[in-house]
């Protein structure tokens, strides 16, 4: 079996920091203690497991920061080494009761996966992201899959998943959409977390998969009175349109943009705007780095919500204007249950119905090959930038990448679309790039 | 030697490359065979004694008016309105016309045992002016006499209690004007009337007027049915403008006009190159203008605005009227059109014209986009009478820099209009029924328009409606030189030179079009026949 195994190696974190530091996102990936690995199948930790073969596996914003070494050490004590990143995850049932199925993998890894009973409140009442006995159990610590070192994980041919993990995708659902679920149901989860009343103006900061996939939850699951998002390159600002924000921004327009939404005076220094004395309501930050936090507290309004949604590390960031403005900053992990207008619903059962109903499965714009995931990576650093929302890899697949649209059952895909004009970076994955 | 009226030329082999003003800055371009060019007038003597000019006017009044004296009387309560920062282009050297009427008015108020006199600044909608400015404006003197004692205002707008409403005009127009000039038993306004738009019944119906008062001239319906705003006849700005000014003097508001015309003489003699015709550029000319050109190339865009927001213009009193508004307005336009009226003849294919680093409203400032697109399709578009000088569905070629930049002390509205609403729409008509409102009432702009030195947040709209008419009445708008996301984003398109705008205007007009070439500034107003 292959897979892109981490290792505990603090050095070469630390080299893939400083050269994250310099390249930008992804940067890390050449130094960072992180390679493609054979190994035996994985063993199943107890009687509920099975081996699962993934399909399609994303590249999220955190396995980034973990390969730039940029992920914050609170994580330490919750997570073993060596792990196999990938957490987002279509994939087949190889054994047991659900042989053969499609399945997403829910990577959460609560108290049923780890086999303690009874579980704790949170599990109990299916908040498995609250968990409160994670790192315990017969499993080795790992708040999800693909941060533990006995589960595997998604960038691999073969992962072993707790039956509570699995979800059977129906089968109208492509891969593509499939491999969404994990994300959307993340953003679901933050948009419940925001509590958003109706009428209340709302603030998107970030337009990679999880600030659109947030957009698409806020629109189907809330009625805020204007939806601002703030997107920094073309696809990502036509993709925020046409999920359903009243108005994208660039992040340089955006104080100005919320002070003429919500007709705030500013407090002016020279400038003509500069610290707003008003703001929008909530204020949805899915980038979670410093300047994000700044510009979430600059834009929110006295008494309003900040939601934390991209993965934050150790951020500097001036907390006065939280403190004399009772800003409420909440974080939002991962997923569990909702309480809806229908009743109680299980977060992903919800982010398979979002999927489909927002056509979420264009924001897959690129596929590699494991064996690429150098290349993978980098250009997952980088997907605004060229284009792309979006990087997963298509597990098991020839080395060659597959163009979008080709079907999905070619095991020696030929590349049937023109070839683009090569360029002396990717010549091939610019066409992949291109979303539907 | 009577200075020679204005020309056109039809360019051939052995005409000189024309001058195209590019900003802070100029091109030299070759137009193609039988283009024409339209040269302004020389400018017109100088009144050899203005201070005697204007005593004179100030006591042989026009129309039904008595001489000034005998308006004036000990205990009279007297307003005096004058002309903003936005007249005239550029500012001229000291002593401003301004200067020497308002200071014959207070000698004349001060004769007459009258007290009580308060100097307003007529801005409308416009920013306020700095001190600096008015002290340029008024002269040491009068400033010192009036701002330390809180004597010198600057109209406000947006002044709840300082605005009276008169009533509404036939047409249902509100009139609401400044308290302080309504309730004056003379208010004694201070024109300078660069253009033929300028003065008459505008000067306090606009000057001195509410949002609320304007929105009924400064609209897209108005400027599309002002054929040209610049021709008071066929304008509804005008129209609007005399409504309201006829309902102001029935409502008894006393009003004394005086207007005052400038000459062409335009720019400094180091610039005198720019307003002569080029084959008739002397070497000193021809000197200076590469030597300029060459030093303008390495100088930093800061630096070329600040040297030239310093050009003080050397423009000097040609004529002045005072008395009954409309009486002295007809004089007035007469001057204007002695000076200015160059007779064209015909409509061309495509309207080519330079734009220079100055309109009304970025003086000391920053020529943004908007602005841009105001001083060529407002301004320059609408300088003509009769016809406009390009043909229907004809192309319009622009030269300016157009640069993406904003000052944002002056035109904060202006930024969030150039990055919101030009970025979703540019029909005028969308953006005024969606967009207007809630910019004009937005309650920053208030505030920064009444105690900083922003235009009202209303303002860029009337700069995109200025356009309305040219944006109704050409095929296309192709600006030459400028930074083309900013030229997109106006909804023009971008040529890096005259030959490819040509080539691209060719595809709206057809093959060998009609050229016509405004070379202006100095400004002249084209009777188009």
């Amino acid at each position: 079996m292959r897979e892109i195994l981490v290792e505990r190696s603090l050095p070469r974190f630390a080299a893939a920091r400083a050269a994250a530091a310099l390249a930008g996102a992804a940067g890390g990936v050449a130094v960072a203690p992180l390679r493609l690995a054979d190994r035996e199948e994985r063993p199943l930790p107890g009687p509920d497991w099975q081996h699962v073969t993934p399909l399609l596996s994303g590249i999220c914003g955190s396995d980034l920061s973990t390969v730039d070494g940029a992920s914050s050490r609170y994580f330490e004590a919750i997570v073993s080494f060596p792990f196999v990143l990938g957490h987002e995850i279509v994939g087949v049932v190889d054994d047991g009761p659900l042989a053969g199925a499609r399945v997403v993998v829910e990577p959460v890894l609560g108290c049923l996966a780890r086999g303690i009973a009874p579980p704790c409140a949170a599990c109990a009442a299916g908040r498995k992201g609250a968990c409160e006995r994670i790192g315990f159990g017969h499993l080795a610590p790992g708040l999800q899959t693909g941060y533990c070192a006995d589960t595997g994980g998604g960038w691999s041919d073969g992962l072993v998943a707790h039956l509570s993990q699995l979800h059977r995708v129906p089968d109208e659902l492509a891969d593509d959409a499939a491999v969404m679920v994990e994300p959307t149901a993340c953003a679901i989860h933050a948009a419940f977390v925001g509590a958003v009343q109706p009428g209340e103006r709302v603030v998107v900061l970030g337009s990679g998969t999880l600030g659109l996939t947030t957009l698409a939850a806020l629109r189907h699951h809330a009625h805020p009175g204007a939806l601002v998002a703030v997107a920094k390159h073309p696809v990502q600002r036509e993709m925020a349109g046409a999920l359903g924000a009243d108005q994208v921004v660039r992040p340089d327009e955006l104080e100005r943009a919320v002070r003429r939404l919500t007709t705030s005076l500013a407090l002016a220094r020279g400038r003509s705007t500069s610290r707003l004395t008003g703001g929008v309501d909530v204020v949805f930050d899915c980038v979670g780095s410093s300047s994000s936090l700044a510009s979430s507290l600059a834009v929110v309004r006295p008494g309003g919500r900040v939601v934390l949604v991209g993965m934050p590390g150790t951020v500097h960031v001036d907390l006065a204007p939280l403190w004399q403005r009772e800003v409420a900053l909440l974080g939002a992990y991962a997923y569990g249950a909702e309480q809806t207008p229908d009743g109680v619903r299980s977060t992903f059962d919800l982010a398979f119905e979002l999927v489909a109903a927002a056509n979420l499965e264009r924001l897959v714009s690129a596929r590699y090959p494991l064996e690429r995931y150098q290349e993978a990576v980098r250009h997952a650093g980088s997907a605004g930038r060229r284009g792309a929302v979006k990087v997963v890899f298509d597990i098991g697949r020839s080395s060659t990448p597959r163009w979008r649209g080709q079907p999905q059952s070619a095991t020696t895909p030929t590349v049937t679309h023109e070839s683009p004009t090569p360029t002396h970076e990717s010549p091939t994955h610019e066409k992949l790039e291109t979303n539907a | 030697m009577s200075p020679r009226p204005g020309f056109v030329l039809e360019v051939d082999r052995s005409t000189p490359p024309t001058l195209f003003w590019h900003g802070e800055g100029w091109r030299l371009e070759r137009l193609p065979v039988g283009s024409r060019v339209v040269y302004p007038p020389e400018p017109h003597p100088a009144l050899a004694d203005p201070d005697a000019a204007i005593r004179h006017a100030l006591e042989h009044p026009a129309g039904d008016s008595a001489p000034l004296s005998s308006l004036l009387h000990a205990g009279a309560k007297v307003t005096i309105a004058f002309d903003d920062v936005s007249l005239p282009l550029p500012p001229m050297r000291g002593p401003d016309v301004r200067q020497r009427v308002v200071e014959a008015v207070l000698d004349a108020a001060a004769a007459a045992g009258v007290d009580d006199v308060v100097l307003i600044a007529a801005l409308a909608l416009h920013r306020r002016m700095t001190d600096d400015e008015l002290r340029h404006a008024l002269g040491s003197r009068v400033f010192d006499a009036f701002a330390p004692h809180g004597l010198l205002l600057q109209h406000d707008a947006e002044d709840p209690d300082g605005v009276v409403h008169l009533g509404c005009t036939d047409q249902g127009e509100d009139v609401e004007i400044s308290r302080r000039a309504a309730e004056s038993d003379l208010l004694v306004y201070v024109n300078i009337n660069l253009v033929a738009m300028d003065g008459g019944h505008k000067s306090v119906a606009t000057g001195l007027a509410s949002y609320k008062s304007i929105r009924h001239h400064h609209n897209v319906r108005t400027m599309q049915q002002s054929r040209s705003f610049m021709d008071r006849h066929h304008s509804e700005l005008h129209s609007s403008n005399w409504r309201m000014g006829r309902l102001i003097a029935k409502a008894g508001v006393k009003i004394f006009q005086i207007e005052t015309t400038l000459n062409l003489d335009t720019f400094p003699s180091q610039f005198s190159f720019l307003q002569k015709r080029e084959w008739e550029w002397s070497l000193r000319d021809r000197a200076t203008f590469h030597a300029t050109s060459t030093a303008l190339e390495r100088t930093p865009a800061a630096m070329k605005r600040q040297i030239f927001q310093s050009i003080r213009s050397p423009h000097a009193l040609t004529s002045v009227h005072a008395g009954e508004v409309e009486a002295v307005h007809d004089l007035t336009l007469a001057d204007v059109h002695r000076q200015q009226l160059v007779h064209v003849d015909g409509q061309a294919d495509v309207l080519t014209m330079g734009l220079p680093y100055i309109c009304p409203y970025n003086v000391n400032s920053i020529m943004n986009p908007i602005l841009v697109a105001c001083l060529g399709l407002g301004y320059f578009f609408n300088l003509y009478q009769g016809k406009p000088l390009v043909r229907e569905g004809g192309v319009c070629i622009m030269s300016h820099p157009t640069p993406w930049a904003f000052n944002p002390v002056h035109h904060p509205s202006y930024i969030d209009f150039f990055e919101q609403v030009l970025a979703e729409t540019v029909d005028p008509l969308e953006i005024e029924a969606k967009y207007e409102e809630s910019f004009a009432t937005d309650p920053w702009y208030v505030h920064l328009y009444r105690t900083s030195n922003a235009y009202h947040g209303v303002h860029p709209f009337y700069m995109w409606y200025w356009c309305a008419h040219a944006l109704q009445h050409l095929g296309q708008v192709i600006v030459v030189g400028g930074d083309r996301a900013a030229v997109r984003r106006l909804g023009f398109k971008p040529a890096s030179s005259l030959a490819d705008a040509l080539e691209m205007a060719e595809d709206v007009v057809g093959r060998d079009p009609t050229i016509t070439h405004l070379h202006n500034p100095p400004l002249f107003l084209a009777d188009v026949t």
